[in-house]
């Protein structure tokens, strides 16, 4: 794990977390230890801390049950999962299944894995148990037979996980570990388990896809690697473990790659230092003419490849920045003039470059985004930027680039800090609303001029369009519970089967709100997630409302809690109840209900950061008018 | 190194794999005499061991050590100081 720096003072840091006794503290310090690339040993050390730490309730970590179910001995790679948790603010706590029980454990409810309540089940199998018996000799039918039937059995081990466990699954990809018999023919005749594990690898994944399970492709890491790192002879033999403890490190990190990115816990957002890492040489020194990009030269096209690399990051939906130590006029002309520049200007969502230094520039930039500072990745050359920005905010993921430009790319894809487990229509659209949302900002900027705010809102000439949770904007709508910090009112985290369950739930409201305005669409930016009480079926009770924070301001809450009214009227119901769950990140939102005309609840009574309950008397609502314009109906069941 | 030397970084890494802070390793300790010390345990520390001398045993090697002595042995002749 190269893009990691090595670990400095490594005992003498663990021995001092040893000594806090505050949680977040020891917490926060394992996870700097974790941010190093440490050796299967110190890895052991830095679980055997984190076990020993107090299993306190934190809203700064998020806690989470991992099931591991498994054909082959994964004890060993249980610690790398855990520690590579604490590198994405995860405390996982790993529930494993004896060797081979996976079967038994998922069919029996009332075995340890159903008692365990996991929120994710990890399937590690190995392809012998599935397509052992096939003779070499079998025919393409019997092959595509083999194949077929390996994926329905697995498509109803997942169901079960997901639909009576409401668990993510992540299915583990099949190593082939065999030595060749025929040599390259292997990969060609029907029933030749190098040809037959391929074809599984390709029909399971394609499965999985459609049913909403997390690919953990092991053999694509076992290519990038080579597979004797990730397959050791010696420890089969010894104890059955197929994946080697060489790389047990990488493979907890995969593992828990995956498991952050299902939580809304990837990065979102790239940002790129200029000199000698977008291009070669200094701008300000060397001119437009004088840096190094782009072709004739291996180290302008190793620069170039970086932007490439860029570029395809933003059309896969992720923001573009620049952080650089320069003057900003001279910096902005390099993309404007120099014929070799990939990257245009309007990429970047957001663009400081001056002589401030960079962790104060990288908390302009998560501001004017309005995204976390844990959202973002920092790529500079220079080790003493990278060293400052990792000492003054942690929380910032700053890969140890190479020495070598040729290999920064690469560099940057193996941390795979914007691991994705889907890829939604709103990914597409992003790149391309962040430079709308520099023009809205302009409009907003000449509307506080003229005519306020009204002025702004009114130009915007939005619209909203909204209605039901579906299968068609399930992995949206969960992208969005997940991934929303703070317009977050409960906090309430679920996977995409525990959403389908509840939209499959007829006394519950589920509504979903796309925001469009003049400058395009903003995809789906706003989930509210309601069900009748109980006790009382008269009230309806919020059990989450999220809103991505690219709307702030633009009275989406207001139009959506008419509608949300419109339809709780329909149904007969009364009351509206609501609850605030204070976090570090949702402050935004303490007086939203107030704001909305609930009133608290006064058994609760307490100060404005307090966790707080509220009603609303439907009775009683006069619906708020808004700039907004109705699109859609809602399509109440 | 001396077999002083290798019982110290033995102990010490038994220690992590077992989170007994005061292992302290003989040339005539065997497994059984090590509360914890499974079969798993072993194959982990083997794995310790071998990435901290940056060696690699045989498994037939690994089957034969009856005592740490053995290992101790094993590490001294795979190194030349």
């Amino acid at each position: 794990m190269k893009w990691l720096p090595p670990p400095l003072n490594f005992p003498t840091r663990l021995a001092a977390i040893h000594e806090t006794a505050n949680v977040v503290k020891r917490l926060d310090e394992l996870s700097n230890l974790a941010n190093a690339n440490l050796s299967f040993l110190e890895i052991m050390q830095v679980d055997r801390v984190l076990s020993k730490t107090a299993h306190t309730n934190l809203s700064e970590y998020e806690d989470l049950r991992l099931a591991v179910l498994s054909s082959s001995t994964l004890d060993h790679a249980l610690p790398p999962i855990r520690v590579a948790g604490l590198r994405r603010g995860l405390r996982i706590e790993i529930w494993a299944s004896g060797f081979g029980q996976y079967r038994q454990e998922l069919l029996e409810p009332t075995s340890e894995l159903h008692l365990f309540r996991p929120h994710v089940v990890l399937l590690s199998l190995l392809a012998k148990d599935f397509i052992g018996a096939v003779p070499l000799t079998a025919s393409p039918e019997q092959a595509n037979v083999a194949v077929e039937s390996t994926v329905q059995d697995l498509r109803s081990l997942w169901k079960r996980a997901q639909h009576e466990l409401g668990a993510t699954v992540i299915q583990q990809s099949f190593l082939m570990f065999d030595a060749p018999l025929f040599g390259a023919l292997d990969s060609v005749i029907p029933g030749a388990p190098t040809r037959l594990v391929a074809r599984l690898n390709a029909a399971v994944s394609e499965c999985a896809y459609e049913e909403g399970v997390v690919w953990l492709d092991v053999v694509r890491a076992s290519a990038r690697d080579g597979l004797d790192v990730w397959f050791d002879s010696a420890r089969w033999l010894q104890a059955k473990m197929e994946i080697a403890p060489q790389a047990a490190a990488t493979y907890g990190e995969l593992v828990a790659r995956l498991i952050a990115a299902a939580r809304g816990k990837s990065k979102k957002c790239l940002v790129l230092d200029l000199d000698n890492t977008l291009w070669g040489g200094v701008i300000g020194d060397d001119g437009v003419e004088g840096i190094v990009l782009g072709h004739g030269s291996a180290v302008g096209e190793a620069h170039l490849a970086l932007q490439h690399y860029a570029k395809a990051l933003r059309d896969r939906g992720i923001i573009l920045a620049v952080c650089s130590k320069n003057d900003a006029a001279i910096a902005e002309a390099a993309f404007r003039d120099h014929p070799e520049m990939l990257l245009k200007y309007s990429d970047f969502a957001a663009f400081v470059a001056n002589w401030n230094d960079k962790p104060t520039n990288l908390k302009v930039i998560a501001k004017q985004l309005n995204i976390g500072l844990d959202s973002l990745v920092f790529v500079d050359d220079n080790p003493t930027e990278r060293a400052h920005v990792r000492s003054s905010l942690p929380m910032v993921a700053v890969p140890e680039l190479p020495p070598d430009v040729a290999h920064y790319t690469r560099c940057l894809a193996d941390a795979g800090y914007f691991e994705a487990v889907s890829f939604t229509a709103e990914d597409q659209l992003r790149a391309g609303q962040y430079s709308a949302s520099k023009h809205r900002e302009s409009l907003r900027a000449m509307a506080d001029g003229i005519d306020g705010i009204d002025g702004f809102l009114k130009k915007l000439e939005m619209s909203v369009d909204y209605g039901p949770v579906s299968p068609l904007n399930m992995a949206r709508v969960t992208q969005l519970i997940n991934k929303t910090n703070q317009f977050n009112t409960t906090t309430l985290r679920l996977t995409e089967a525990e959403v389908a369950k509840l939209a499959h739930n007829p006394e519950a409201i589920l509504l979903q709100f796309r925001l469009l305005d003049k400058f395009g669409d903003n995809g789906i930016v706003s989930v509210i997630l309601a069900t009748p009480e109980a006790k009382d079926m008269s009230v309806l009770n919020i059990a989450n409302w999220v809103m991505s924070c690219r709307v702030f301001g633009r009275q989406l809450e207001y139009e959506a809690l008419n509608i949300l009214v419109e339809a709780a009227r329909h149904r007969g119901l009364r009351i509206l109840r609501a609850s605030y769950t204070p976090t570090a990140k949702n402050t935004v939102i303490q007086d939203l209900f107030l704001k909305l005309g609930f009133s608290r609840d006064a058994s609760l009574d307490g100060p404005r950061h307090a966790s707080s309950d509220w009603s609303l008397m439907l009775d009683n609502y006069v619906p708020r008018q808004t700039w907004i314009a109705r699109k859609g109906q809602a399509h109440d069941r | 190194m001396t077999d002083k030397d290798i019982l110290e970084t033995l102990s010490r890494i038994l220690g992590i794999l077992l989170g007994t802070e005061s292992m302290a390793l003989t040339l005539q300790t065997r497994r059984a005499d090590v509360p914890g010390w499974d079969s798993f345990s072993y194959v982990s520390f083997i794995v310790g061991v071998e990435s901290e001398f940056r060696i690699t045993f045989r498994v037939a090697d690994v089957e034969s050590f009856e005592t740490v002595g053995d290992i101790v042995q094993e590490i001294q002749s795979a190194k030349s100081w």
